[in-house]
């Protein structure tokens, strides 16, 4: 020890100068907050260790208490796995069970409003096969089912009953080669027989090329084949077009379109008409025309006829009126009427009493530049066809 | 100013023969108080002068030729905790400072030929440099205050320091 202090002598002197200045400075000090530097010295370098010492104790004690806390957390987490599984699983089946019920409610619907005697089938199976379009239904003879019925949803047919047995039923799709059923079309009422192609599309035989069939034109049964009643929906013409002895139509089946789940079996058949109107399932549904207002006259403006054409056969129509003269009628060479004449004024003319005096005729029209009337050059009357009706319809 | 001994020992440069000095006490207490009440009074009439530090001047000058690093600690303390006495500063900012440059200065003349008017020139600038560097790191770090350290203008007072210790410490060899 003494030959460390003889021989860092210098080094200690300097080492304990510098120290007691050090402490002199600490004790004059003050920091901030009227603390003195030594003492601030001392919690600094004190208060790290404390720290750490702290660290270190609540470190242990929060590591073995999360430890303990956390035995049987691995069990949980699977249990609350397995759970969450299940409740995964449990809300599919209740969505597709909301969904079915929805469906069944829209059969139920169409079931009401349909004369023919329907029952609900569930789709339970299909047939084997890659090219067959067959399913079995759960309803067979014991629900009266027989062979031959016809099978649709509320957007068209399906196919026909072609197999019975007792609690279950085979049916034929429409999309099946095997099938064939008599079709009418709605707009032109062109017979034909459709026949199913083994995919999606089908195909209306037996129309002439020079029948009219349009595609988008809707196809109903005809109940010709005496299995599906007339009226029902089949789909809409995809494509038409001319062939070599008869048009070549195919048709997407409107009652495929989605899916197969639920299905009614038409128990006892009754032919309806077609129907006029767009079916449901087009995607632009038009409102009713609005009705005219209640002692307003329809005028050329409220039909919104706006051209000059339109104000020209307009005005025909009201000097014919007011010379109670009908188009159409008369034969050729017979007087015409005033066409110069303004309607207007004959109608407040008319309107008079019968004693009333009689107005000074009216003068004769300018014939500068002009013709008149009864000329060939004059604007001639609709004749050809009788002046505009009211508009009954939109 | 007493020779006080000699000695020749292996430094940089080979064997130099190098001399240890002495003073009366009545010289190492006059020629501080005197460098320290220069830069009290002088600058009251030339503010540039303020940068002159002839205190840090006369402790580099003993310690240099005491060659004694504890007596180079002592000057330094006494003379910088003297200063701070006359400054607003608490005690011992300036005696840490200057303890340590007498201690390097000490410790230098133990390595070089401190008798060489360059070295001198050299120490000088380097003392003054390291004193103010020094200081403003304690000043920032104890006392916590925003002192600014402006290396450029440092240096070119550690030049001037530097151009001064020359003549000065010529003029305390003749003590």
């Amino acid at each position: 020890m003494d030959f460390l202090i003889r021989r860092y002598r210098n080094l200690t002197v300097l080492l304990l100068v510098i120290f007691a200045q050090l402490l002199l400075l600490a004790y004059q000090v003050r920091g901030n907050q009227e603390a003195r530097l030594i003492r601030v010295w001392a919690v600094t370098g004190v208060m790290p260790l404390a720290r750490l010492l702290e660290g270190l104790r609540g470190g242990t004690a929060g590591f073995l208490e999360n430890y303990f806390a956390l035995v049987g957390v691995r069990e949980e987490s699977e249990r609350i796995k397995k759970e969450n599984t299940r409740l995964k699983l449990e809300n599919q089946y209740l969505k597709t069970e909301l969904a079915t019920a929805d469906r069944v409610r829209a059969l139920g619907a169409f079931q009401a409003r349909t004369p023919s005697k329907l029952i609900a089938a569930r789709i339970i199976g299909t047939g084997s096969g890659a090219n067959s379009k067959v399913v079995f239904v759960d309803r067979g003879s014991t629900s009266g089912v027989a062979r031959g019925m016809a099978v649709m949803t509320e957007d068209g047919i399906v196919g026909k009953i072609v197999a019975t047995y007792p609690t279950a039923s085979q049916v034929v799709l429409i999309t099946d080669a095997t099938f064939a059923a008599g079709v009418i079309s709605q707009k032109n009422r062109v017979h034909g027989t459709l026949k199913g192609q083994g995919h999606s599309v089908c195909m209306i035989d037996h129309v002439q090329n020079e029948e009219k069939v349009e595609p988008g034109e809707w196809f109903y049964t005809s109940g010709d084949d005496r299995v599906l009643p007339k009226g029902l929906p089949v789909g809409q013409v995809k494509i038409a077009r001319a062939g070599k002895y008869v048009q070549e139509i195919y048709l997407a089946p409107s009652g495929l379109e989605r899916g197969l789940e639920e299905v009614l079996i038409v128990i006892e058949g009754i032919h309806q008409p077609i129907p006029e109107g767009p079916q449901a399932q087009q995607s632009l549904r038009l409102l009713p025309a609005p009705p005219p207002e209640a002692g307003v006259e329809p005028t050329a403006q409220s039909r919104g006829l706006t051209t000059e054409a339109d104000r020209l056969i307009d005005r025909y129509r009201r000097v014919g009126a007011a010379q109670k003269h009908v188009f159409g009628e008369g034969l050729p060479g017979s007087r015409p009427p005033d066409f110069n004449l303004n309607p207007d004024a004959a109608a407040g003319a008319a309107a008079v009493p019968p004693n009333a005096t009689k107005p000074p005729a009216a003068p004769p029209p300018a014939t500068s530049g002009g013709t008149p009337p009864g000329s060939s050059n004059a604007p001639r009357p609709p004749s050809a066809a009788a002046p505009p009706a009211a508009p009954t319809k939109p | 100013m007493t020779l006080l001994g000699e000695r020749s020992f292996r430094g940089f440069g080979g064997y130099r023969h190098d001399r240890t000095y002495w003073w009366r006490p009545i010289v190492l207490v006059m020629v501080p108080v005197a460098a320290i009440l220069f830069q009290v009074y002088i600058p009251l009439f030339f503010h540039y002068l303020t940068y002159l530090e002839l205190p840090l001047l006369v402790t580099v000058f003993f310690s240099l030729k005491r060659r004694h690093p504890a007596l180079g600690v002592l000057y330094g303390a006494s003379i910088g905790l003297v200063q701070d006495s006359l400054s607003s500063n608490p005690l011992g900012m300036y005696g840490i400072v200057k303890t340590l440059v007498g201690y390097f200065a000490a410790s230098v003349s133990l390595r070089f030929d401190v008798e060489n008017p360059a070295v001198r020139f050299l120490l000088g600038f380097f003392f003054f440099f390291f004193h103010q560097f020094f200081y403003w790191v304690l000043a920032r770090a104890l006392l916590g205050q925003g002192l600014e350290f402006v290396p450029g203008e440092t240096l070119l007072f550690g030049l001037m320091n530097a151009a001064v210790c020359v003549p000065l410490f010529h003029l305390l060899d003749k003590l």
